[in-house]
């Protein structure tokens, strides 16, 4: 058992922070212009896709490198590495798995770049956690699929330019897996309206996505007729390592106790209540855990061994957590909790009102907590099938 | 980067696992625990051999000299089996010999690594507070060395301890605390367990009553042990932590393959959400808290300065869901598990051994919020 990198790795840690000192200004002062010449830079880095094969653009990199390029950029609050992110997300380790030559060719540069977004037709309003019984559907006519139905809650579907989509194109399967097919979708084509839905924090990231009569190319389906399912679970299987999320919690629970030496509870300050300490300390020690787990992953990893659904345990810990912090931060404030964005009496401009009104994107999106439950108690513990 | 254990460890777990499935299963540590002594000596001679009491003990004293990072593949397994020994008490004694003489080390750890002689170490007393000002037993001066007499109390495996590291105050100063050797034998020495809800671990009261402690007795400086104290409550926690993993890992297989046998509408009960959510909660909790637990063995192994963030965390952690899990270990499984004869209830009960040995819950998040500069 031993924590350390290889010097080797350590000479890329080295690069990545030379490269952070000299390209990341503070967090004031990252305009515009700074966020178009970072893509540009860290693209050319070769750290846009940078677990994904060189032969499409990657960077090719190790497990290890990986980790360390994450947890570097993590540490000093960096943008994103690569602006497209459903594309990073989904739809490139699906074209690396599934597509043409031809598909990988049209599409992969462009998601590297982040010239354009992509979004994820997967859910439909009778289609959520159970999401292989999905009924948007398509017909093949010559050379060019005929889409019908409806999507939703699909991030970001207002402002993508394609989409990669799951429909059904055939309904008298044994299994409700198969006659799955994914295609990816022009979403200027005609036939298709993006209507946003405005969430419980007011804004809206998400949208419904009608179709009527949407004609897709052949060429542009993804993998076989049939395969869809395959595709999207394989997808899945990419999962990232946790390691940014936890650095996340870590930074929030940082504030919240800042918070708490700021906010006044009982004509003392909050931080110096031991309910609050108690539960201050209770979530630190669950970020903890999330950051070893994700070791323990990672040393299978490392070791060759297969990885089984450990990210489950750890997005169960990341849903609880996400909740329970906005939660502390709220009643930490006390009376101001309840105020919203709007007033200087608000601590910290509302920000931890935003923070306890937006959970549900990282909760529900990619499954729910019950979801994640089911998962560990059927694949790891063995238990029957509902 | 390699967070996990290695062969040789792989090989140690499946060594005492073989070993005490095959000597302390279910019905032979219910017999054991339920004798006066409390544990097997047959058995307690037998690990002695194979190098499992010693195992922490440096090689020039007759152990294995291997690390915490070991002795939590030990502790995992002994754990599991719900082993009723006094292991853990006896190696926390050993490690209090490290601040120890020479001539005390050279005396005492071979002993405890033979299994010839049994420790324990006594730090509470009825106030029953983890902290310098807990220690109130006073040792009075007499010639180069002190007397005590008082009383200590939830002292682990009292009843069968040969050997006990004494905590006792010699000064007014908050940490004026001293630490010394006390035999059993030595007059006016009284040690026996007290009943216990978890009968597979023994803990009791020691009763001193004008002991001597000559100079030669005492571990380090008069008046300068409190760290040597604290770390040995650190590992207590550490070592209460580890078993309990293991132990509730058992808990967890005992209910799933239960809960995957028993039918009632017609269907295996682990099928239904009701069951299958409160079992996947306890995998999501053993397998955090097991992390917890073996970062504190690395960082007690590295002489980390996180050593004691660490292992705070994972006994608040382990206190609070074993708790939980041996709760839900009983409930899931009806009827059956309220019964004397199903293992169920022995799980509960270590549950409530475990809950506040060396700090529970609360004491180790209000530890961790100080440590973690709230």
């Amino acid at each position: 058992m031993h924590f350390d990198f290889t010097p080797e790795e350590e000479r890329f840690r080295a690069e990545v922070r030379a490269f952070l000192d000299e390209n990341l200004p503070p967090e004031g002062q990252r305009d515009a212009a700074f966020q178009v010449e970072w893509q540009r830079k860290v693209r050319a880095r070769g750290w846009v896709g940078f677990s994904w094969p060189k032969q499409v653009g990657g960077g090719g990199a190790s497990i290890a490198e990986q980790v360390i390029l994450k947890e570097e950029m993590a540490l000093r609050k960096a943008p994103p590495l690569g602006s497209c992110f459903m594309g990073l997300a989904w739809v490139g380790p699906a074209l690396i798995e599934f597509g043409s030559e031809a598909q990988k060719a049209r599409f992969i540069p462009d998601i590297l770049d982040g010239k354009y977004q992509w979004c994820t037709g997967y859910s439909e309003p009778s289609s959520g956690s159970d999401l292989a019984s999905l009924q948007c559907r398509a017909l093949r006519e010559g050379d060019h699929y005929v889409v019908d139905g409806q999507k939703i809650w699909t991030s970001i579907a207002m402002w993508s330019k394609w989409m990669i989509l799951l429909v059904r194109t055939d309904f008298r399967t044994e299994s409700k897996h198969e006659g799955i097919t994914c295609l990816l979708v022009e979403m200027a084509t005609p036939g298709i309206t993006v209507r946003p839905i405005r969430n419980m924090s007011g804004g809206a990231m998400f949208a419904e996505v009608f179709f009527d009569g949407v004609k897709v190319p052949v060429e542009n389906r993804l993998g076989a007729e049939g395969e869809g399912w395959r595709v999207t679970v394989s997808a899945l299987a990419h999962e990232r390592s946790g390691i940014a999320e936890v650095t996340g919690l870590q930074r929030s629970l940082e504030s919240i106790k800042g918070l708490a030496r700021r906010c006044l509870r009982g004509g003392g300050p909050a931080s110096e209540d031991p309910a609050i300490r108690r539960r201050v300390a209770r979530a630190d020690t669950r970020i903890e855990a999330m950051r070893l787990n994700g070791l323990r992953a990672l040393t299978k990893q490392l070791r060759g061994e297969p990885l089984g659904s450990e990210t489950s345990v750890n997005k169960l810990h990341r849903a609880n957590l996400e909740v329970e912090l906005g939660e502390l931060a709220l009643e930490i404030e006390g009376s101001r909790g309840a105020l919203a964005a709007g007033s200087d009496v608000v601590p910290d401009a509302g920000y931890w009102q935003r923070f306890a009104l937006s959970w549900p994107e990282v909760v529900i999106g990619g499954g729910t907590p019950n979801i994640q439950r089911n998962i560990i108690a059927e694949r790891i513990l063995g238990l029957p099938k509902d | 980067m390699d967070f996990g254990f290695s062969e040789e460890q792989e090989l140690l777990r499946a060594e005492l696992r073989k070993f005490l499935a095959e000597h302390a299963p279910s019905a032979e540590l219910r017999r054991i625990a339920e004798t006066p002594e409390g544990f097997s000596r047959a058995l307690w001679k037998q690990m002695a051999e194979l190098g499992w009491l010693g195992l922490t003990v440096p090689e020039a004293y007759g152990g294995a000299g291997l690390g915490f990072v070991d002795w939590v593949v030990l502790l995992e397994e002994t754990g599991r089996a719900l082993l009723p020994s006094p292991l853990v008490s006896s190696a926390l004694c050993a490690a209090a010999l490290r601040g120890g003489s020479e001539a005390q080390r050279a005396l005492w750890l071979p002993r405890l690594a033979d299994g010839s002689a049994i420790g324990s170490v006594a730090i509470l007393e009825a106030s029953d507070h983890l902290a310098p000002e807990g220690v109130a037993l006073a040792g009075r001066r007499e010639g180069d060395g002190f007397v005590l007499s008082g009383e200590k109390l939830f002292v682990g495996d009292a009843g069968a301890a040969d050997l006990f590291a004494v905590a006792f105050r010699t000064g007014d100063a908050p940490e004026s605390i001293s630490l010394a050797l006390v035999e059993r034998s030595a007059p006016g020495v009284a040690a026996e367990d007290l009943p216990g809800i978890d009968l597979t671990k023994r803990s009791g009261r020691l009763r001193l009553d004008g002991v001597r402690v000559p100079r030669a007795a005492l571990l380090g400086e008069a008046g300068a042990a409190w760290p040597a104290v604290a770390r040995l409550l650190d590992l207590g926690a550490f070592a209460a932590a580890a078993e309990a993993a293991g132990a509730a890992e058992a808990a967890l297989q005992l209910t799933v393959s239960y809960a995957q046998q028993r039918i009632q509408f017609g269907s295996p009960i682990g099928r239904f959400q009701g069951v299958k959510h409160p079992l996947a909660e306890m995998y999501v909790d053993v397998e955090s808290w097991k992390s917890l637990v073996y970062y504190a063995a690395w960082a007690l192994d590295a002489g980390h300065p996180d050593a004691p963030l660490a292992v705070s965390r994972a006994k608040a952690y382990a206190s609070e869901a074993f708790a939980r899990i041996g709760i839900d270990c009983v409930q899931l499984h009806g009827g059956i598990g309220y019964t004397w004869e199903y293992d169920a209830q022995l799980f509960l009960k270590r549950s409530k051994w475990v809950r506040p040995a060396f700090g529970d819950a609360d004491f180790h998040y209000q530890r961790v919020a100080a440590l973690g500069e709230l």
